[in-house]
């Protein structure tokens, strides 16, 4: 049944090309200038920068570019509308279980999103820059569930946002707080392992590397074998500890409810 | 009982600047439906009609009181509770806005556990019924106001409840929208015996839909009975209003019909009639006899009107 959300989520997400469209548009045009940046740093570093040649780094840049549309690091969802205007209501009246409800359909949206916004993306990579991939068939594998579970933890982290509205009701000020703090430490702007060493440990000390950079390390092979193993397991581990969040904070935000507008 | 409560009260905390400030939206309300019963749960904005629905469905955490629905305990057997009941919000949509109305159908089966085939059997029945096969095709946010409400009607039945919940089914219809939601709810209790609860504003759904009225008022029962017991209790009477070719002079004495009052030095004439007992068109015919019509309406009782005047008999 949740499976059934998950398509309900990926059929939304195509009935709205246009959209879909200006979003690929404005991913190439910030990988460019990533690309750009990010070359230079690498440049005057003289080739190598924690462990990033060109190759690495454009990988990096055309991967985490592609999961933009994927991964939720805006900190929007539908439902944190739906708390808002009384909506989530109608989700109390199914017999489904709320929060897998709102994940499942998010993480749809998201896996739809891989083929018009990712797959282009990486192309752009490929042709435009070139990038190092791995060669063995298992980054690729292990990547791809990689990629599963860092979609998910961002929308199930993004699923706490919205249930904080049962509380906040303006939940605006989150949202702020979650974009410029989920995009730094999932490495949107750069790797993480580009930062001084104190902000590294913060990062990792949050889930936000488990939604973007975990992921394209294991697929870029930057990290393989067992450390990739264990790279996902982090992932999982925080998955795990998010989605029991989101049901303590359900199960309290229910005795709060008040259901906005009658 | 299909509906049980005991003192069920509902409290809301309002902010008013800086002081917060206690309002009871449900106060201490008991009520008790047998399942197959069709009632009507009226009141005025704000009387708490919606509040009551949210805590029966498992919506909102009672404050105070016990709830039973099916026999179940709402807030704890939600998910139980969903698979038993079918609820429409008038002002709010249960079908996926961008999709097309076939597919919520398909999503809600697959929610509901409901077989391919019972699914798609249960699915065209209701479409065939309320004429949803032109629209089917068509994303929600496509469609009109009036084939929505009955893409939602269909929506709630999809599973086959025993108790279906109408929160304001007809608001913002056209009158044959209403009408044909309105036989269609008939014939579904006539076929399957589902017990309906319904709020409106639109005493004409009471009327055709409704053999038990409840009125609430200010979170209390204000009224529990028969519809004709309100409008005996009320005497809550349609108004005929005719206009007349001549001034006459009060047409009083007419067989079942009261003269309130006359315009215009008797052009315009109001007279009160009980359906009960005559008719529109034998009044009419009464007053043809008397003096020549022009132009006719008939006044409606607002619901508003009814629950007034319940609240101050009961005073």
């Amino acid at each position: 049944m949740y499976g059934r959300l998950l398509v309900a989520g990926v059929r939304r997400q195509s009935s709205y090309p246009l959209a879909t469209l200006a979003g690929l548009v404005a991913n190439a045009t910030f990988g460019l200038l990533k690309t750009g940046i990010l070359f230079a740093a690498v440049g005057s570093a003289g080739g190598t920068l924690a462990g990033y040649d060109v190759g690495a780094m454009s990988a990096y840049v055309w991967l985490s570019q592609g999961l933009l549309g994927s991964v939720n690091l805006r900190g929007r969802s539908d439902m944190m509308l739906r708390v808002r205007s009384g909506d989530v209501a109608i989700d109390f009246l199914r017999p489904v279980d709320v929060q897998g409800a709102a994940i499942a359909t998010d993480v749809g949206q998201g896996l739809f999103a891989l083929l018009p916004r990712g797959l282009p993306s990486v192309l752009i990579g490929l042709l435009a820059v070139g990038m190092t991939m791995p060669t063995s068939l298992g980054p690729y594998v292990l990547g791809a569930f990689s990629v599963l579970v860092g979609i998910t933890v961002s929308h199930a982290f993004v699923y706490l946002l919205a249930v904080t509205g049962f509380w906040l009701v303006e939940t605006r000020g989150v949202t702020v707080l979650y974009m410029s703090v989920a995009g730094l430490f999932a490495g949107l702007y750069t790797p993480i392992w580009l930062f001084p060493d104190w902000l590294r440990a913060v990062a990792e000390a949050t889930p936000f590397p488990s939604m973007m950079m975990y992921p394209v390390d294991v697929l870029t092979g930057r990290v393989t074998g067992g450390d990739a193993v264990g790279v996902v397991g982090v992932q999982l581990a925080w998955l795990a500890g998010v989605l029991l969040l989101g049901q303590v904070l359900t199960r309290a935000g229910r005795r709060t409810l008040e259901v906005q507008g009658g | 009982m299909i509906i049980e409560t005991t003192g069920l009260t509902r409290e809301f905390r309002v902010r008013e600047g800086l002081r917060r400030r206690t309002v009871r939206a449900v106060d201490e309300l008991s009520l008790a439906v047998t399942a197959g019963e069709s009632v009507g749960y009226i009141g005025a904005n704000g009387a708490g009609k919606s509040t009551t629905i949210k805590m029966l469905v498992g919506i909102l955490v009672p404050t105070a009181g016990e709830v039973r629905t099916c026999g179940l305990r709402p807030v704890q057997d939600r998910r139980d509770l969903a698979r038993r009941v079918g609820v429409v919000f008038g002002q709010r949509s249960q079908l996926w806005w961008d999709l097309p109305v076939g597919e919520s159908f398909e999503i809600l089966a697959t929610i509901h556990g409901l077989r391919d085939g019972e699914a798609r059997a249960r699915s065209a029945e209701l479409v065939e019924l309320l004429e949803i096969g032109d629209y089917l095709a068509t994303p929600v946010r496509q469609v009109s106001l009036g084939q929505r409400m009955r893409a939602e009607v269909a929506a709630a039945l999809l599973h086959r409840p025993e108790l279906l919940i109408l929160d304001e089914p007809t608001i913002g219809l056209d009158v044959l929208s209403k009408q044909r939601l309105r036989e269609f709810l008939v014939t579904q209790r006539r076929e399957h015996g589902t017990t309906l609860l319904l709020t409106t504003h639109d005493m004409g759904d009471i009327e055709r839909l409704c053999d038990r009225v409840l009125v609430v008022d200010h979170g209390r029962l204000a009224y529990d009975g028969s519809l004709d017991g309100l409008a005996r209790t009320v005497g809550a009477r349609r108004v005929l209003v005719v206009d007349l070719a001549a001034p006459a002079a009060d047409l009083v004495g007419l067989p079942d019909a009261t003269h309130i009052r006359s315009e215009g030095g008797g052009l315009r004439q109001h007279l009160a009639f009980d359906a009960e007992s005559t008719t529109a068109a034998r009044l009419l015919f009464a007053v043809s006899e008397r003096a020549e019509v022009r132009d006719l309406s008939i006044e409606e009782p607002e619901i508003e009107d009814v629950v007034r005047s319940i609240y101050a008999a009961s005073r």
